[in-house]
């Protein structure tokens, strides 16, 4: 197992730099322009941003560029922002307090909710709470999470004025009165991603409990005398989990970027809020650092997953 | 999966919300007759409570503000008659602003969008404001230069402002005209790449005489002495704090995200795409002002629940733009809280009308030397001209937010033409638009579609992704299907569109379409750059990359001759004549087809906000000093 | 004469005792179907698909009311006899265009999904199954495809293929296979990591080295014993993303990457609606309740279809 990761880890390196290559090219290719906002602009004649763009550095061709950006890549700098002119990190470092207060806590709480609720339904299907549960994770996955969100500001900020729904990221929890502030800003956008989320793994534990339960192993262990709960906790779960986890690692890169529409429609400044806006704008360098960001988590979980994969089922061997 | 819809419907949520108001950014101009639905409701509203501590000073802030929204004629001097309406600097509590774009920079000389000027202007400040009619209104001036008053000399090539003694930065030091020539060569370096540095063309010298005198000398006479220093786009920045910065290293300065400024405001913290929170700078001249001891400026989000923000909740006290659909502005504002402020701009949503053929072979596509099938005959033109609805356009779709126009210059006052009123292509007029095509020779064939010598009368029709876009796009569908035409609508992606990429087709400069669709304005109370955009020097073709303006292609060497006089005509009532003869060509000509005269600002504010002046020259938010809020 | 009843009486059976003993044969298809057919919900599920087809397919031909007829007066109207389904701020009747958007939404959303479900099977097994460097080559390749962010990558797909896609198949043919594409292209990235998975594990299992020393052959070993083990996982991530298929091709049509912005897919009605939630709900009710029936059909088939073709499931 140690030199399977050591293994992966060294292929990660070659992996990361064919990402990035084909990410810049990607970006450098799509049509879209930091200047876009000028068009229409007489005030911005194209002379002007002509000159603009050459102090952005893109006057140059895309492979030329892309070796820049790699070489101060690897010496830790990852270029200036296009829109704020700051150097790309100092905007990220400001957005991870929101993304993983709001983000972060959203991820946690559905993984503790769906678990469980998957594995009871799967125990009891078919029966009342299975159908609720059923139809709950339905609706949260059949409708996009702009309107699930939009119906709890007009339900909860609107109607009921109970909630604010702009979150405001200069509150700094200081106290009990600070803290509740706290709580209420960041629960409508926290219950709409883990409702989203919560279905989908609901629904894969479920399924796979489902398809454990019949297995011979189970029976031989109600047969050797141990309890239910025993059963289910340390054999069926255990044998359960692999999509689980396969589904669980996929998604945890996804905090760092993903949450785009909820982070939108509660103005949460996460990262996938910097993203989108950075793609509209074409803000190139943060748009780089961002998913150069998130392919290195996607590499890293899912390397997680396959030793953890390991772990739960010895059977598997990675030749 | 999860991911690509989020992404991609996020996205979607701010393209939408980002349409026709992202394109031709900043202050735009508007003629003094703006919409008295805010001011005047805002006075029987505001609570008697306010009225019985307030009186005399609610009497004061109102009613200037009710006469620079009603009268037609300028508003005399707004700013300084305005009063807070209790107590002096510093009364008032939080002001809470919300912008659906957040800034992401506060030098405005780096901006990329009126949300850049704006937050910056509770900063730093031009010498003067471009006023709501058009005027400008000093600042740090200490009045305005005029050729009467001497301060614009008479063969109009030098300008000599006079700034007001005892001004100090936030910092302590003063303010001198040192500072306001700095701001002239940071703006003007190339290496800088400002993105105001159009205001400094054709500047010969910027010097200090002393240290409150500054001259601006121009090349050649220049009918405008207002181009620079006046509205939010040449903001004086502190010669101290930016001058190891210029050039290369501009974007390394501090000051890009604190700027050190004269306004009333001084930065507290800056989260760039998120939030500006701001406090009283101390320094501030006027002792009396601004009201606010804070603001707090949010972006992001999109304008709908901007809306309901200020409407509804009332948790935000001014949303900018609030690009919705009238029905359900209408149905926000029942909410009580708030009010739209809006004012005529010279922003024009228009249908441009390609004269060149947009489906020639290979390297000929859209270029100058082909003709368009159908539109380069004038009939033709007239009838399609004639068959779009933009009375319906305008009520149903843009509410308090737009007027329909058959005038491509809406704003200032004095160069709208009257004549369009009585002509034909103004009218809307299915009928007679029929009976032209017929004339013209072309048959309605039994597919119901016109052709005529095998070419059938068919248009792709494009414009920007933007649910109101599109629902305006419906709207002249219909209405050219019923001349026997059939329009195949198109919508791009407006980053796409706007974009200056010459390898893209789908940009609005390489038009290659029949007809497309979109909104500009001239940038200055004075429209002489705006109209440049119509010269046969500025026809957009592949051998300048599509980079210029003339998307159309149309060539006209009686309206080059009109420009040229109006680039060397200093009588000011000639040249209002002038511009509204160019305006008239354009219309009768059908190169455009006007649809809509956007307001600017559309923005909502709080029932207890007062000191508004709603104004399309110039940024928002250009007198937050003047704004109070009755308790 | 006595009626002897001799030895050949008996083995020739009497015909009446012949339809008793002997059942038709059966093969696993059709006991799949038989045990599908008992499960009720999953029945449902058919019916319900089934009517949502049946509604779009034939609806329009049926009911007559125009779907772009725009009419001011008439502008978000709640549901009557007129409308049923009420009317947009436009005064369009939605009831006829949902069913007419419904069916680029069912044929978006299924489609879609048969893509990435493939071509994420494909990959996830060939992974799972061979394992080494393969299985390195192929999950590199899907680390790539997880990194990529879907927006320029989407804009540049559509930049260089639409003209193309439309002058070989026609407008809405050509977006069409440019959606589902696109949209198939995206989402079978967790498809594979769990098809993979699965193989992993179930690889190792015991019936499988059975089958192996029995003489099957690699490609028999994968799609004839391992797959259908792991067709749960399979149909969960099937049923999972219809509804999302259904939602992205809304949001790809307002991107201007889609459809033209007058095809009234439920996806797109109901991004229209937003606006109007607490104005006018039942503009963002009715296309809410199509894609939420959609989703709730096709996932009772699935589970109809896992508990059938479950090799463990005692019939």
């Amino acid at each position: 197992m140690g030199r399977f990761i050591v293994r992966r880890l060294i292929l990660a390196v070659p992996t990361l730099l064919m990402i990035s290559f084909v990410l810049f090219a990607v970006l450098s290719l799509a049509p879209g322009d930091p200047l876009s906002q000028f068009a229409a602009n007489p005030a911005v004649p194209p002379e002007v941003r002509e000159n603009i763009k050459r102090s952005l550095g893109l006057d140059q061709p895309w492979p030329i560029r892309y070796v820049k950006w790699l070489l101060s890549m690897v010496q830790g700098d990852w270029g200036f922002s296009f829109g704020s002119r700051i150097p790309v990190w100092e905007l990220l470092k400001l957005r991870i307090p929101s993304t993983l207060a709001v983000v972060g806590t959203a991820y946690l709480v559905s993984l503790v909710l769906a678990v469980p609720i998957g594995i009871v339904s799967a125990l009891r299907q078919y029966s009342l709470m299975d159908h609720v549960a059923t139809t709950l994770a339905f609706i949260g996955f059949s409708l996009p999470t702009f309107f699930t969100g939009l119906l709890l500001i007009i339900t909860f900020s609107v109607k009921l004025q109970m909630l604010p729904f702009i979150y405001d990221s200069t509150l700094q929890v200081r106290d009990m009165d600070t803290l509740a502030a706290q709580l209420k800003q960041s629960i409508m956008p926290i219950a709409v991603l883990a409702l989203f989320q919560t279905a989908t793994v609901v629904r894969y534990t479920r399924a796979s409990v489902l398809e454990n339960l019949p297995l011979d192993y189970v029976r031989t262990a109600r047969s050797k005398g141990l309890a239910q709960p025993t059963v289910i906790g340390r054999h069926v779960v255990r044998n359960s989990l692999i999509p689980v986890v396969t589904l669980v690692a996929l998604s945890a890169p996804t905090v760092f970027s993903g949450a785009l529409i909820t982070e939108q429609i509660f103005r949460v400044p996460g990262i996938g809020a910097l993203l989108i806006n950075s793609i509209q704008n074409s803000d190139t360098p943060v748009v780089m650092a961002i998913t150069f960001t998130f392919s290195v988590l996607v590499v890293l979980f899912n390397l997680l997953a396959d030793v953890i994969y390991g772990v739960l089922d010895p059977r598997i061997r990675y030749d | 999966m999860r991911r690509t819809a989020y992404l991609l419907s996020a996205w979607t949520l701010v393209l939408a919300a980002c349409g026709p108001a992202a394109q031709p950014a900043a202050p735009t101009s508007a003629p003094a007759a703006a919409q008295p639905t805010a001011a005047a409701a805002a006075k029987p509203t505001t609570a008697p409570a306010a009225a019985a501590t307030t009186a005399p000073a609610a009497a004061a802030t109102t009613a200037p503000a009710a006469a620079a929204t009603t009268a037609p004629a300028a508003a005399a001097k707004p700013t300084e008659a305005a009063k807070p309406a209790a107590g002096g600097r510093g009364a008032g509590a939080m002001l809470k602003i919300l912008y659906w774009q957040a800034p992401t920079i506060l030098n405005s000389h780096l901006a990329q969008g009126t949300k850049d000027y704006d937050a910056a202007r509770l900063v730093i400040e031009p010498l003067a404001a471009a006023g709501p009619d058009g005027k400008p209104v000093p600042l740090l001036a200490a009045e305005v230069p005029t050729v009467d008053n001497g301060g614009v000399s008479k063969d109009l090539k030098t300008v000599t402002w006079k700034l007001k003694p005892g001004i100090k930065w936030s910092d302590g030091s003063d303010f001198t005209a040192d500072d306001v020539v700095f701001t002239y060569q940071y703006m003007s370096d190339e290496k800088t790449a400002a993105t105001d540095s159009e205001q400094a063309e054709g500047v010969e010298s910027v010097t200090a005489k002393d240290p409150t005198t500054v001259v601006v000398t121009w090349k050649e006479p220049n009918p405008n002495p207002y181009q620079l220093f006046v509205s939010g786009q040449s903001n004086i920045i502190q010669k101290k704090q930016f001058q190891d910065f210029m050039g290369e290293k501009a974007k390394d300065a501090p000051g890009n995200l604190k700027p050190i400024g004269t306004g009333p405001y001084k930065v507290t913290e800056f989260k760039p795409g998120d939030v500006v929170t701001y406090e009283i700078n101390d320094q501030y001249r006027d002792k009396d002002k601004p009201f606010f001891k804070t603001v707090q400026l949010k972006g992001g989000g999109d304008a709908t629940s901007a809306a309901r923000a200020v409407f509804q909740t009332g948790d935000f006290d001014y949303g900018w733009n609030l690009q919705v659909e009238s029905q359900v502005l209408t149905q926000l504002q029942q909410g009580g809280k708030g009010d739209m402020i809006t004012a005529t701009s010279g922003n024009v949503e228009r249908l441009l009308i390609n004269f060149a053929d947009p489906n020639a072979q290979g390297d000929q596509r859209g270029e100058p030397t082909t003709k368009h099938p159908f539109f380069s005959d004038l009939n033709v033109r007239k009838a399609f001209a004639m068959a779009v609805d933009r009375k319906s356009m305008a009520d149903q779709l843009y509410g308090v937010a737009g007027k329909p126009t058959c005038n491509i210059v809406t704003a200032p006052e004095a160069v709208v033409s009257k004549n369009t009123d009585t002509m034909d292509v103004c009218k809307y007029d299915v009928a007679a638009a029929n009976k032209m095509l017929d004339d013209a020779g072309w048959a309605k064939g039994s597919d119901g579609i016109r052709a005529k010598g095998g070419v059938k009368m068919s248009v792709i029709y494009q414009t920007t992704v933007n649910p109101l876009r599109q629902k305006e796009q419906d709207i002249v569908k219909k209405g050219w299907e019923q001349l026997g035409v059939q329009v195949e609508l198109k919508s791009v992606d407006a980053g796409v569109f706007f974009s200056s990429d010459a390898g893209n087709p789908d940009t609005a400069g390489h038009f290659f379409t029949d007809v497309e669709m979109y909104t500009n304005g001239p940038e200055q109370p004075d429209t002489t750059n705006y109209l440049a955009g119509w010269l046969t020097s500025k026809i957009a073709q592949k051998s300048n990359e599509w980079r210029l303006s003339n998307y159309h292609r149309w060539s006209n060497a009686d309206y080059d001759q009109l420009y040229n006089q109006l680039t060397k005509e200093t009588d000011q009532a000639k040249r209002n004549d002038l511009v509204i003869k160019m305006n008239d060509m354009l219309v009768s000509q059908v190169v455009v087809i006007p649809l809509v005269a956007r307001a600017s600002p559309v923005s909502g504010k709080s029932k207890q906000l007062q000191g508004n002046q709603p104004n399309p020259w110039d940024s928002e938010l250009w007198n937050v000093a003047d704004w109070t809020k009755a308790p | 004469m006595a009626t002897t009843v001799t030895a050949q009486d008996l083995v020739r059976s009497p015909a009446v005792a012949e339809p008793v003993l002997r059942r038709p044969a059966r093969s696993l298809w059709s006991d799949a179907w038989h045990q599908f057919r008992r499960h009720r919900l999953a029945m449902l599920g058919v019916v319900v698909f089934l009517a949502l087809i049946a509604l779009t397919l034939l609806g329009p031909l049926l009911y007559h009311t125009p779907t772009d007829a725009i009419d001011y007066s008439q502008g978000l109207l709640g549901p009557s006899v007129d409308h049923p389904f009420g009317t947009d701020d436009l005064g369009r009747d939605l009831l006829a265009r949902a069913l007419i958007g419904g069916r680029v939404s069912l044929a978006v959303g299924v489609v879609a999904v048969l893509i990435s479900i493939t071509f994420g099977t494909l990959i996830g097994s060939i992974a799972g199954f061979f394992g080494g460097q393969v299985d390195g080559l192929l999950m590199r390749f899907t680390d790539l495809f997880l990194a990529l962010p879907a927006l320029p990558l989407l804009l540049l797909t559509i930049y260089l293929f639409r003209d193309v896609l439309r002058k070989a198949f026609g407008p809405e043919v050509g977006i069409f296979l440019l959606i589902v594409a696109v949209i198939g292209m995206l989402n079978w990235m967790p498809c594979s990591r769990l098809v993979r998975a699965a193989f992993l594990s179930i690889k190792q299992k015991e019936f499988i080295e059975a089958a192996r020393c029995v003489g099957a052959k690699d490609s028999r070993l994968m799609f004839s014993h391992i797959l259908p083990n792991t067709l749960s996982v399979i149909i969960v991530a099937a049923t999972v993303n219809v509804g999302q298929a259904i939602i992205t091709e809304s949001a790809l049509s307002f991107l201007g990457l889609g459809f033209p912005p007058d095809v009234p897919t439920w996806g797109r009605l109901l991004y229209d609606a937003q606006n109007f939630l607490d104005l006018a709900p039942h503009w963002a009710i009715f296309p809410g309740l199509l894609i939420f029936l959609t989703v709730l059909s096709i996932n009772y088939i699935g589970d109809g279809m896992r508990d059938a073709l479950d090799p463990r499931k005692t019939h």
